[in-house]
């Protein structure tokens, strides 16, 4: 299924090109897009896995910009 | 002097803050890291004014991105969002105002003139003109009455309506619209892709070289250590990618809202790239080169009379989404108890068998009248035929004409204007009605007499001739041509966001039913595609420049400063370009 979720304070985008390399290679995740322009996360997985992965995605999205923060879309 | 030691303080802090966050992660490569590594660097080797600057122009430039995107994103949603805050929903005979998201399927609510109707549903009673211009572009009001439905985001304009909701808040119109513009960032442009890989290599590129630059020369041959210092500091200025990366997406999302704004879905950047290189467009027939509203030009009873040809017609079709049997069925005009039907049996490409009355029907075309064993008469080629036999005996035909769309023909000139080397037409209809209507739209190349699933092996041969980066445009109306947009390079749905199946396969959508959008897409496309490039090529030359021109000492910090805010800045501005001008 696909799920959609908004990064908060997402402000760069070179950041964006870096979570979604990463989110793509969470366990589960069949294919990922971080839309720069409208803060977007768009992951497609599994329903069982959306959960695991959300909580993946959130660290990520932390690590790489501190400001930021991922939240349901 | 106190001034811009004050605001270096601030500047300083706040990019410091953030440096020291993303190195708790392990983000030696994030860019306020090295952007306040360069200004220390400057202050310790004594360029105290660089170093300020760099910090400076560094926050200037952050704010004026931030803006910038905001900025954008705000006019491109506000296109389709503005929705009403409440809504006056009837329940229980009372009206009350409710949000937008909780009314429910089936619920009955008023719309006032001048307000947006925020749900898609059906007209129950009032008459009205509907702005449309939010949705389809299109500056013509239509005028609506009670039994035709009322899309989302339109603007009501003279009479109260009541309307019953046929969706929910997230599936109308709008929504859909707005997520799709939204969304559409997550499908990439090859310019996209090139520039957000080529960071990845860029950062840890240059810094490595400015290591290098700051020591190796100062080492090896004892060259003057502040000089080279100066030269490597310079480098990791020029060293943050964020500047490059930001203009291409927003230059394709301003491409993606430019299109909306004339009712046109583009679904993505790599559908643009695709669109750009067109060199095939394939249409089908009824209603996307001609108007598909039926005129009727004659029913040729044989044995029965006119009103019982027409009503067995009627009453046969009455489980077919055909646009036909919505024309048979809407001439016929008088409500259809579906007690009188019973089992209906879709025949594809061919007609339908039902049921009608305790008689077994068979209404389509000349090929189901042939596969029954009749040979139809009295027919007229120049128009399409639907034949109807009961029980086994022909009871005679329908004709029906369908004209081309006024602008039809201009669309297909532009086409060819834009280069397309082959414009095709395919339809189920026999092969003189399509002669006509391809010879008054100006199309050489057609096909009639096509099943659905010839359509799709047409296609395919088309694919297969397709020459170097050429692609193929498919454009339907989606009602049973979702497998050929599917499959085709670009597949366009026409007519709106009515039909589901067809919007979700396909790559772009156009609102209101005009042919004459494609070539405006190819060229919004084509523009938007040349003014990423445009970005790319002039960020990119003045970071090289920097780079190499600091190498020998030609350019310093101010220049490095300019390549990195600077350029941004001026990418960003071109890149809003692609939202604006009519095309």
């Amino acid at each position: 299924m696909r799920a959609a979720f908004v990064i908060e304070n997402l402000g760069c985008a070179n950041c964006a090109a870096k979570m979604e390399r990463k989110i793509s290679k969470i366990q589960g995740v069949r294919s990922a897009s971080v839309i720069f322009m409208s803060k977007k996360l768009i992951v497609d997985a599994d329903e069982t896995d959306i959960g695991r992965i959300e909580m993946e995605a959130g660290i990520i999205v932390k690590s790489i910009e501190p400001d930021s923060r991922l939240i349901k879309g | 002097m106190a001034v811009l030691i004050t605001a270096y303080a601030i500047a300083g802090y706040v990019v410091a803050i953030s440096a020291v966050k993303s190195l708790r992660y392990g983000m030696i490569l994030d860019e306020n890291f090295l952007t306040i590594v360069a200004s220390a660097g400057a202050f310790i080797i004594g360029a105290s004014v660089e170093g300020a600057a760099v910090i400076l122009f560094f926050c200037v430039g952050e704010l004026f991105e931030d803006a910038a995107v905001q900025k954008t994103r705000k006019s491109i949603s506000e296109l389709v969002e503005m929705q009403p805050v409440s809504v006056r929903v009837v329940r229980n005979g009372y009206e009350l105002n409710v949000k937008p998201e909780d009314i429910a399927i089936g619920e009955h609510f008023v719309v006032l003139p001048g307000e947006r109707i925020p749900i898609d549903g059906t007209i129950l009673s009032g008459s009205s003109s509907l702005d449309t211009k939010a949705l389809t572009g299109e500056s013509m009001p239509r005028d609506v009455a009670p039994g035709e439905s009322a899309l989302s985001g339109c603007i009501n304009m003279t009479g109260t309506l009541v309307i019953r909701a046929d969706r929910e808040y997230s599936d109308s119109a709008v929504a859909r619209v707005l997520a799709m513009v939204e969304e559409s960032g997550s499908r990439k442009a090859k310019t996209e892709k090139f520039i957000t890989t080529f960071a990845k290599y860029y950062t840890p590129a240059v810094v490595a070289a400015a290591i290098i630059v700051a020591t190796v020369p100062t080492l090896l041959f004892g060259l003057p250590s502040n000089v080279w210092v100066y030269r490597a500091l310079v480098f990791l200025v020029v060293s943050c990618p964020c500047a490059l990366v930001i203009s291409v997406p927003l230059t394709f999302f301003c491409g993606v809202g430019r299109a909306s704004k004339s009712g046109i879905l583009i679904n993505g950047g790599d559908v643009m790239d695709r669109l750009a290189l067109v060199d095939t467009v394939v249409v089908d027939k009824t209603g996307t080169v001609t108007k598909g509203s039926f005129d009727f030009s004659g029913i040729h009873a044989h044995g029965v009379t006119e009103d019982d040809l027409l009503e067995y017609a009627a009453k046969s079709e009455y489980h077919s989404d055909h646009p036909i049997s919505a024309a048979i069925i809407g001439r016929y005009g008088r409500v259809i108890d579906p007690e009188d039907i019973g089992e209906s049996v879709n025949i594809a490409g061919k007609g339908i068998r039902t049921q009608v009355n305790g008689h077994t029907v068979h209404t389509g075309n000349a090929r189901l009248m042939r596969d029954i064993g009749i040979e139809p008469c009295g027919t007229h080629d120049d128009v399409t035929n639907i034949h109807v036999a009961i029980d086994g005996t022909y009871s005679g035909h329908i004709s029906i004409s369908d004209e081309p769309k006024e602008d039809s023909a201009e669309a297909v000139r532009e086409l060819r204007d834009l280069g397309v080397k082959n414009v095709v037409m395919l339809t189920g209809d026999n092969m003189t009605s399509a002669g006509l209507v391809a010879k008054a739209v100006g199309i050489e190349t057609f096909r009639g007499d096509l099943l659905p699933e010839d359509k799709l092996d047409i296609l395919e041969g088309y694919l297969g001739m397709r020459e170097g980066k050429g692609s193929l445009v498919y454009v339907g109306d989606g009602i049973n041509d979702a497998p050929s947009i599917a499959r085709a390079d670009v597949g366009v749905a026409m007519g709106g966001i009515g039909s589901d199946s067809a919007v979700e396969a396909a790559d772009m959508v156009i609102m209101n039913d005009s042919l004459r959008r494609l070539p405006e897409a190819i060229r919004i496309s084509r523009r938007t595609r040349g003014i990423a490039y445009q970005n790319i090529v002039f960020s990119l030359g003045f970071k090289f420049a920097a780079l190499a021109f600091a190498t020998f000492g030609l350019a310093g910090m101010w220049f490095a400063i300019f390549a990195d805010v600077g350029v941004a800045a001026i990418a960003i501005i071109n890149g809003t370009r692609a939202y604006g001008r009519t095309l």
